[in-house]
């Protein structure tokens, strides 16, 4: 198995904020990583280090063994690691149509034109095509503040596949999104993803939707990681249900924490 | 080269004005040709109110177009009117080029300050370079046009005047490619989310300072046909209260179309001119009100009473 993304004691202050704190991390391709915390626990933190948002306070990162330390989001995403956000970032004056196709042009070059036309017949049909695949296609033509929760998301994880990147990161892909749809959605994004052969962690609050998906799961509390392994294992771990989890209901097995 | 209908459109309008200017009286002419170069100052302006900048200080590059033609003719014995205002563009350009390093770091008011300061910086340079007419500025040489020379006056004049139409008509099929292709549209995305422009692997940076080096190159191709209009130049081209009257005009006519800046500096000129003639001191007044008036029933501009709310996709 080969390494694609890995990070050496990693710390970041915010004054007296301890967000993360000595994080080693080692994702391997082709992985599906959940990552679980409680709110404040450093997990989008982790996701603006790697992906070059924020500046770790030391450490060290790695994508395909190369150090990213310092590069810029853009770098990054350039270098195939792209991102998904906590609160969707997509263009919100926008139509829904038009933000994929700013993200395939920008995907086909670093360099926009100045004189051919962005909305080209062949990105128009790429785009719908996207839609399609992630079942928004009613949106087309709606402007992003009129288009509910759980579609912005999905379009906001599509802009960030468009780039196929090797690895992507996803920061509580169904926030905001009723309990119904959650599965519906990412059982979507799941598809779209095994499709393109990416690597992805996800940052998730609801613990059924991690048993669904993930192969391993890191838990973070208080910018430590304090479980890291397969779910059933780290959702069982007694820390991770005292800090993480809380005592939720489990048909698995008993409860006997106090 | 396929043109759509607004290029057409566009084509047909700076058609008729040509024509027009064959019948039209020396005093209309000399309005409309003022009108139509400050417009292109103004498209500078709006090119970067799209991508979320508002330059309070475009008079710099106003003001760099009228002084390298006019100094270009005085002391360099360029008379060749297309040399002059290319040469003023060029000037520009490097001047923005350099510039634009510094100013792309900033956003918002810091970014409207500061490129204020930089043509108040010129403003007080001009005003102490005696050579230069310090505050009178100086006459701009008699020019030429491949070759011939207009006669002086009404002659001028006509060329002048047909020159800006041509000029405006070339850059409002430019800016209107521009506006739909890649660099245009994603410099409205940098004004809307620039977070997200940079996850896709866009650098803001570069592209706010390529639009900014671009609508350099347009404003001051405007102060060099000013320059040629009028036949002077002098500091205050460059005066805050000038790049002021850019962005009046800019938010006058909305973002809506590259056609608004034109309507917009012509109804300028013309509430001005007479506003001057029948209340001559409260004109400033009656231009407070109207942009008022425009900001609270048309906040699009008045280019929001040409176009009716397009609904769906966008062509
Ligand atoms: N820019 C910042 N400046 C100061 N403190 C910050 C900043 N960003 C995060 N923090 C702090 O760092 C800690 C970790 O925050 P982070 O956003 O990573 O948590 P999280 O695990 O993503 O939480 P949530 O589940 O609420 O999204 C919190 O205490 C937060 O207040
Ligand atoms: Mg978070």
């Amino acid at each position: 198995m080969t390494c694609i993304l890995e990070t050496r004691s990693l710390n970041k202050e915010f004054g007296a904020v301890i967000a993360a704190k000595d994080l080693n991390v080692q994702i391997n391709k082709g992985e599906v990583v959940g990552v679980i915390g409680s709110n404040g626990a450093g997990k989008t933190t982790f996701i603006n280090m790697v992906t070059g948002y924020l500046k770790p306070t030391r450490g060290e990162i790695l994508f395909n063994g190369k150090s990213i330390m310092g590069h810029s989001p853009r770098a990054i995403t350039r270098a195939g690691m792209a991102r998904s956000f906590q609160v969707a970032q997509l263009f919100p004056e926008m139509t829904v149509l038009d933000n994929l196709i700013v993200a395939l042009a920008a995907a086909e070059s670093a360099r926009p034109s100045f004189l051919s036309p962005l909305r080209s017949d062949a990105r128009i049909a790429r785009a719908e095509e996207i839609l399609k695949e992630f079942g928004v296609e009613n949106y087309r033509n709606s402007l992003v503040t009129a288009v509910p929760q759980g579609a912005r998301k999905l379009v906001d994880i599509a802009m960030a596949l468009i780039g196929n990147p090797q690895m992507l990161l996803l920061d509580e892909p169904t926030s905001g999104v009723s309990v119904d749809e959650k599965t519906d959605l990412m059982d979507t994004v799941m598809n779209a993803v095994r499709q393109h052969g990416v690597t992805v962690l996800f940052v998730e609050h609801d613990m059924d939707v991690v048993e669904r998906y993930v192969s391993r799961v890191l838990a973070f509390y208080s910018g430590e990681i304090i479980a890291d392994g397969e779910p059933a294992a780290v959702l069982a771990d007694q820390q991770v249900r005292d800090l993480v989890t809380g005592h939720r209901p489990t048909t698995k097995q008993g409860n006997g924490a106090s | 080269m396929r043109l759509d209908k607004t290029e057409i459109s566009l084509g047909l309008i700076a058609l008729a004005c040509v024509l027009f200017g064959f019948v039209s009286p020396g005093w209309l002419i000399f309005l409309l040709t003022i009108a139509l170069a400050k417009a292109l100052v103004v498209q500078g302006v709006v090119m970067q109110m799209r991508s979320g900048l508002v330059s309070f200080g475009q008079g710099l590059f106003y003001c760099i177009g009228g002084y390298t033609v006019g100094m270009g003719g005085q002391f360099f014995g360029i008379h060749d009117a297309i040399a002059a205002l290319s040469l003023g563009m060029f000037v520009a350009i490097v001047v923005a080029m350099l510039l634009g390093l510094l100013l792309t770091r900033y956003r918002e008011i810091f970014f409207a300050m500061l490129s204020l300061a930089f043509s108040m910086i010129l403003f007080g340079i001009l005003v102490k370079s005696q050579e230069l007419g310090s505050t009178d500025g100086f006459n701009v040489h008699d020019w030429t046009l491949f070759g011939w020379a207009p006669e002086a006056g009404a002659g001028s004049q006509h060329t002048v005047f047909t020159m800006t139409v041509v000029s405006g008509l070339i850059v409002a099929v430019l800016i209107h490619r521009y506006t739909k292709a890649g660099i245009g549209v994603i410099c409205e995305a940098v004004r809307e989310n620039e977070v997200r422009v940079e996850y896709l692997g866009l650098s803001p940076r570069w592209l706010l300072y390529g639009n900014y080096v671009a609508a350099a190159a347009v404003s001051a191709l405007g102060g060099g046909l000013t320059a040629l209009a009028t036949g002077h130049v002098d500091p205050e081209m460059a005066y805050w209260t000038t790049s002021g009257e850019f962005v009046f005009i800019a938010l006058l006519g909305g973002l809506g179309h590259v056609a608004a800046p034109f309507i917009a500096a012509i109804v300028f000129s013309f509430v001005r001119t007479y506003a001057i003639e029948f209340v001559p001191h409260t004109w400033q007044m009656i231009l407070g009100f109207t942009l008022l008036a425009v900001i609270i029933f048309l906040p699009k501009g008045l280019w929001s009473l040409v176009s009716r709310e397009k609904t769906g996709e966008r062509a």
